[in-house]
């Protein structure tokens, strides 16, 4: 009866887990891409690798438990950092925010940070060319 | 249960054929780096069902390793987007 729960907890991981995907395909922009896929995905994984550890712990099989529970909190930890770092590198890089976009609160902190990168880049050229 | 094993299987191959999609289509390069972070999160997924499936305790080791190069492997593309090197 308990296992049957758990299942439960996996069939709707894997369900998050395809919305999550579907949300890849079909929206209109990187920034908007990447938020519903990581959240979904996300979510989706920790609830699969949740139902495997408590299947596992009912069976008596806690070396899969213990390692499913490790995993689950490595992914909800991880996987938000690693989604942050690319759309702050896709907005340095300058690809463009969709259309109907409504607010822009990166603008002026990412054209700072971009002036940083060629100063930085011409006083390393000129170590260069003086080593 | 096999058949809900398969039908998980199927989801998750699904999802990775609309992740290979977008990898593809991407009109950009961070487009494609999210669906490269996005499939290897699917994978650790996929290495779960499978040890559910085979009682092997091994898919689990594959699982957690895969969280782990997946994440540094995604930073480090992150750091050649914004253009910067790789230990600054």
């Amino acid at each position: 009866m308990l296992e049957n729960f758990f299942y439960v907890f996996i069939g709707v991981g894997l369900v998050f887990d395809l919305f999550g995907c579907i949300g890849l395909v079909r929206l209109p922009d990187v920034y908007n891409r990447a938020q519903a896929a990581t959240k979904c995905v996300t979510l989706g994984t920790c609830m699969i690798l949740i139902g495997v550890a408590g299947i596992g712990f009912i069976g008596a099989n806690w070396q899969m438990g213990l390692k499913a529970v490790i995993c689950a909190a490595f992914v909800l930890l991880t996987s938000p950092v690693a989604a942050h770092a690319i759309c702050r590198g896709a907005y340095i890089s300058g690809v463009p925010l969709w259309t109907g976009s409504v607010e822009d609160a990166f603008a002026d902190r990412a054209q700072v940070i971009r002036t940083q990168q060629t100063t930085e880049g011409s006083v390393q050229s000129e170590e260069a060319e003086t080593t | 249960m096999s058949v809900f094993v398969q039908i998980a299987l199927a989801v998750l191959l699904l999802s990775s054929v609309l992740c290979l999609h977008r990898i593809g289509r991407g009109p950009s390069a961070p487009d494609r780096t999210v669906a490269i972070d996005i499939l290897g999160t699917l994978v650790v997924g996929f290495c779960c069902v499978m040890a559910l499936t085979t009682k092997q305790e091994y898919y689990m080791n594959i699982a957690i390793a895969w969280a782990l190069i997946s994440f540094v492997g995604t930073l480090a593309l992150a750091k050649y987007l914004e253009g910067r090197s790789y230990d600054a």
